[in-house]
């Protein structure tokens, strides 16, 4: 585990030394505050619009730093050949996959806290008074980083076998297929055809499902947490349990391609 | 039991887009490194050499053979504690400082605390990068980066240490200390295994050598037994020597050649080489020097790798 995590510390320090990173964190930041421009033209609706931006900027901003680091993180050790000398170390090679998945999400959590702590003080600016106001943020902000986990262990299972730009290509595709993975089930439903109502339903369950991490029920859990509205601890539970599961599962699969390949 | 041992090591690459067929890189090589040796792995370009080194570190699978370090397979990870690697021209992170990526190196030994520091101080002493301890890498030149390669290939304290073309990329000055750290590890019983173009350097550095070319073993053995192949006798010098018995002398060598006032006398068997002795003692010819006329490393590797005839095996 020491081992694990010397590879997580130097993952972490890789991607705080790294330019695109802060780029990505300032631009959150500018737009959470954009977001007080913005909450000037709704009237008596400032508190609920920069909720709105700011959570929805943290998971934009959150997605395209588990991208476009993701994509990298075992691609560059390849390509750089640093892998050569790692990995006639004494250490397996999936600990190197694991190391780098944590490394990238302990940055992920830094990053995360740090735009929440924008969006908290831009709340303050407005006026937001009492720990329940900042408290109710939290479980938008956990299940946006549990399917941070998700995006990560797809960027990194692509980064295993392809080249960034496809990587970058197909997490992003997965992404965005993963927001409407529902209607794929939809889709078997509606068709007479027994293989498209098997594949419907193959799709719905091998596809992450990332709308898990973002509606509860019927209800956005953005929208709930601006209209201060309860959310269900026990369905907190099931997503975090699935998105757990999900990401152990690209991390082992990630761990198996790397540990099959030959360094040239 | 040998230290470093490969049997019928071979390793075809996959060549071609649509079509792939094998490409053999490496052929059935079979080697033995004994412990503390230092063995030079010879060969030119695209010879095989860095894909026996990745095989031996386990980067790359063999297509069929096996090879053992210290008597484990070498996917064993618990040996991997046991050896260091420097890769050919190496590249570390360059947003770290040398005493950053060593700590990293270390942690992965399981070394901890003020041990590793002070190990990484003396490693970093010791190749001379403790002034640029805290310097990025990306400000690093060629032969630092080289240096620095060493000091993580030993900061295990290893029993055996691969070096793929450690003098690749120094300055005379920086060959001359990884000559100096490379003997230093002998004096400790560790054993080295090095691929090298620099012939000069593996003639001063290794007990023995192996040549391979186009993936195929031409030659093994000590270094002493390679270049006895085709000595070409002795060469003898002597001065001082007076005129009315240069030609005597003549007849008692193969060849004779005047350099000022020395005569230089090829010498090709024991009974030519008595003869001459003792005419030289009994005329008190002054005697300079007796030296074998051997050919250097790099007249025979040279022709064993023209021995191969051209399209034979591959280059890799």
């Amino acid at each position: 585990m020491y081992k694990i995590l010397a590879i997580a510390r130097n993952t972490f320090r890789e991607n705080v030394r790294d330019r695109i990173l802060y780029n990505l964190v300032l631009f959150a930041l500018v737009m959470i505050l954009s977001a007080v421009a913005l909450g000037q033209l709704a009237l008596g609706q400032e508190r609920k619009v920069i909720i709105d931006l700011g959570l929805s900027s943290i998971s934009i901003f959150g997605v395209l730093i588990a991208v476009f680091i993701g994509i990298s993180l075992v691609y560059k050790e390849i390509e750089k050949r640093t892998v050569y000398a790692l990995l006639a170390k004494p250490i397996y090679r999936r600990d190197l996959i694991l190391g780098k998945y944590l490394g990238l999400l302990f940055t992920l959590l830094v990053n995360v806290a740090v735009m929440t702590a924008g969006l908290m003080l831009t709340l303050v600016y407005f006026g937001e008074t009492g720990a329940q106001a900042y408290l109710r943020l939290l479980p938008a902000v956990y299940l946006i980083f549990l399917s941070l986990m998700v995006t990560t262990g797809l960027a990194l299972l692509f980064s295993t076998f392809s080249t960034p730009a496809l990587s970058a290509l197909f997490t992003l595709f997965l992404w965005v297929i993963g927001h409407f993975n529902g209607d794929l089930l939809g889709i078997g439903k509606l068709t007479e055809s027994a293989p498209l109502k098997w594949l419907g339903g193959a799709l719905y369950y091998l596809l992450p499902n990332f709308s898990n991490f973002e509606t509860i029920g019927s209800r956005n859990i953005i929208q709930s947490v601006a209209y201060s509205k309860p959310i269900d601890p026990s369905a907190i539970g099931w997503i975090t349990i699935y998105g757990l599961i999900y990401s152990s599962l690209l991390v082992a699969l990630s761990a198996a391609i790397f540990s099959r390949r030959d360094f040239k | 039991m040998y230290v470093i041992e490969t049997e019928d090591l071979t390793k075809d690459f996959p060549v071609g887009f649509w079509k792939k067929r094998p490409v053999r890189a490496l052929d059935k090589l079979c080697l033995q490194v004994g412990r503390g040796e230092i063995f030079g792995f010879l060969g030119p370009n695209g010879a095989g050499k860095t894909t026996t080194l990745k095989l031996l570190m386990n980067l790359i699978r063999p297509t069929s053979g096996s090879a053992r370090i210290l008597g484990e397979p070498v996917s064993s990870v618990a040996m991997h504690s046991q050896i260091g690697y420097l890769p050919e021209n190496p590249y570390f992170y360059d947003y770290l400082t040398p005493e950053e990526l060593l700590t990293y190196v270390g942690s992965l030994f399981n070394q901890r605390g003020e041990a590793l520091a002070d190990r990484v101080s003396t490693l970093l002493d010791r190749v001379g990068l403790a002034e640029a301890g805290k310097l990025q890498l990306r400000k690093f030149s060629k032969g630092m980066i080289q240096r620095l390669g060493i000091a993580q290939a030993i900061i295990n304290n290893p029993e055996v240490v691969f070096l793929d073309e450690p003098m690749s990329g120094l300055d005379p000055l920086g060959r001359r200390e990884v000559r100096e750290v490379i003997l230093a590890l002998k004096d400790k019983g560790v054993t080295v295994f090095f691929s090298s173009h620099i012939l000069p350097d593996v003639e001063a550095l290794c007990d023995r050598v192996a040549i391979i070319n186009k993936g195929k073993l031409q030659e093994a053995g000590a270094l002493k037994e390679i270049l006895d192949v085709g000595a070409q006798g002795h060469e003898v010098i002597l001065t001082g020597v007076k005129p009315e018995f240069a030609d005597l002398l003549r007849n008692l060598c193969a060849e004779m050649r005047s350099m000022g006032e020395r005569l230089h006398l090829r010498v090709s068997n024991t009974g030519q080489m008595q003869s001459l002795l003792s005419h030289v003692f009994e005329n008190e010819i002054e005697l300079i020097s007796i030296n074998p006329m051997r050919p250097s490393l790099e007249d025979r590797f040279l022709q064993e790798i023209r021995k191969q005839p051209a399209g034979e095996g591959m280059n890799r």
